[in-house]
């Protein structure tokens, strides 16, 4: 099929012409560079001084692998208490009431405005602004007791994703429709129960990517709470190499671990997103 | 015979604009009463007052005899919670242009979801009760898709079921046609006249003068938010006797 006829009007006949692949010299150029620059690091690499056989030694010791579940908590726990924060926020700061719009505000100014190591070393030493902490007459005890490095780490780690997570939740509360909003109106709903029953539910489609960040970001930062002695994974390999030196190797274990982590939350993500897109992937 | 809806000297503003001048308006029981007007008369903002989705400026709007929105007391009008206006929407279903079907549950979802969730009826009764609505309007084989499955008019069929789940005293549309393919009107007009026949209360903004014809009771026609002319359909659309209606009327047809 070389020649094309002519149909009868004139135009060559190309009914039975194949399209020929395109030849992409740039893309396999890119590629050998691309190649031959890891290499050169990977060789880098092995040749530098790194005892890899310490890697290999300590990637699943005990304390590591204890390091590692405790940032998984730390990230689970914070995330769930930054997300019952934000909903709640996000809700105040979209509210017709101007004292919990303010309040919202607020909240997020403060917690979004000041360094998280600070507020995390700010909650570890809430004793010496507050020697003991309690409801007058009901309960109360020693700060220094009460304040663990996991609650301060908790409530560092949480009450800041709270700021972060509330205006991602705005921004999904405020992408619905508003006539979604009048047709829960319609069929008598208040405004809790609309937002609950009609409006989140759409709005989460629209926040879980934002949010997936969010928990990636959020699994890292739980290594700052390393300096308020919260065993998590970063804190553990540091007091492996305080006693045998092998810094890079032992940094290199902790990160690894929060690569292979952050790997296995991408597929969780996209398990939810498929969940919440009920009634609108379908056609699309 | 009192009227069940009475609307009384209802004023509204946006800003500086007025959207409605002192509108009177009575609707009786098993009465269809199809408002029409040009667009921007204030069609929408009347209708969204009976439901309460806009608060009227002044006036009054009473539905079976209750002052709907506030409480009157010793001389003043206090704004009711909103718990309360909640109770009062429940007399009254609304048709949106635009169907605002909820995009994550199914037709059947949609039309249990307030008998369910508000009037906590039997999961059960209320899945019933909508099965039998959706057979209503023609749709009991859809009862599981959701609707950017449907079609428009389809949309629209279960969003009249949606409203009618709720057992309201009336039911209110804002022109429920008009975001439609022209070949999808016929089947939601047959619906809605199917549901005049039974002798629903209805208040209906509409463009469909035919269906005005041949379904209203009453027409009543707006300009500039006021209510110019109101009579029987007959009268009003055949031989209107305002200057402004006729105008109307004229440019629809013509
Ligand atoms: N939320 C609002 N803010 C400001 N102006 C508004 C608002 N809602 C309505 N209006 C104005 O009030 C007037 C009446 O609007 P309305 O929607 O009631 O008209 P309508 O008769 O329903 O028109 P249409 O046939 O186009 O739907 C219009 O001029 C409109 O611009
Ligand atoms: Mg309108």
């Amino acid at each position: 099929m070389s020649r094309s006829e002519a149909l009868a009007d004139g135009f060559p006949d190309l009914s039975g012409h194949r399209i020929a692949r395109q030849a992409h010299w740039g893309r396999w150029l890119t590629a050998a560079i691309i190649v031959v620059i890891l290499l050169a690091i990977g060789r880098a690499f092995a040749r530098g001084q790194i005892e890899w056989s310490f890697v290999e030694r300590f990637i699943a010791a005990p304390v590591i692998l204890r390091g590692i579940v405790n940032t998984m908590v730390m990230a689970v726990a914070a995330m769930t208490l930054g997300i019952a924060l934000g909903v709640v926020v996000a809700i105040m700061r979209l509210s017709p009431n101007p004292v919990l719009r303010t309040v919202a505000a607020g909240y997020t100014w403060l917690f979004r405005g000041t360094p998280l190591i600070l507020q995390l070393l700010l909650w570890f030493n809430l004793a010496l602004v507050f020697p003991t902490i309690g409801i007058p007459g009901l309960w109360s005890a020693r700060a220094v007791d009460v304040m663990t490095p996991f609650l301060a780490a908790l409530l560092g780690l949480g009450i800041n994703q709270g700021a972060y997570t509330s205006e991602v939740m705005r921004a999904g509360l405020l992408s619905v429709d508003i006539g979604q909003y009048e047709a829960a109106q319609a069929i008598g709903m208040g405004r809790l129960q609309a937002l609950r029953r009609i409006i989140l539910p759409q709005a989460m489609r629209v926040v879980i990517p934002p949010l997936g960040n969010e928990f990636i970001g959020l699994v890292k930062a739980t290594s700052l709470a390393s300096v308020i002695q919260y065993p998590e994974v970063l804190h553990s390999a540091e007091n492996i190499y305080y006693a045998n030196s092998r810094v890079i190797e032992l940094l290199i274990v902790a990160g690894l671990w929060y690569l292979l982590v952050v790997s296995i939350l991408t597929p969780l993500q996209m398990l939810l997103e498929r969940r919440f897109a009920r009634g609108i992937a379908r056609s699309r | 015979m009192k009227p069940l809806v009475a609307i009384r000297q209802v004023s509204k503003h946006f800003g500086e604009f007025q959207a409605l001048k002192q509108v009177s308006l009575d609707v009786f029981e098993g009465e269809v009463v199809c408002l029409i007007g040009q667009s921007g008369s204030g069609k929408t903002t009347l209708l969204r007052c009976v439901n309460q989705l806009t608060s009227a400026d002044s006036g009054g709007i009473w539905l079976d005899g209750e002052l709907l929105g506030f409480r009157e007391q010793d001389g003043r009008l206090h704004r009711l919670s909103e718990r309360e206006i909640a109770r009062q929407r429940l007399a009254c279903g609304m048709v949106f242009q635009r169907f605002n079907l909820f995009p994550h549950m199914t037709a059947l979802e949609n039309i249990i979801e307030g008998p369910v969730q508000v009037q906590k009826r039997k999961p059960a009764e209320a899945r019933d009760a909508a099965m039998a609505l959706l057979r209503r309007v023609g749709l009991a084989d859809k009862a599981g898709s959701y609707p950017s499955q449907l079609s428009g008019g389809q949309q629209q069929r279960v969003a009249i079921a949606r409203a009618l789940a709720m057992t309201p005293r009336l039911v209110l549309f804002d022109e429920p046609t008009s975001a439609l393919d022209p070949e999808l009107v016929g089947e939601v007009l047959g619906v809605m006249k199917q549901l005049a026949t039974s002798g629903m209360t209805m208040l209906v903004v509409t463009h469909e003068l035919g269906f005005a014809r041949e379904v209203a009771d009453r027409v009543v026609y707006m300009d500039q938010g006021v209510i110019v002319e109101s009579g029987p359909a007959g009268e009003v659309l055949r031989a209107p006797r305002e200057a402004r209606t006729r105008a109307f009327l004229a440019a629809e047809v013509g």
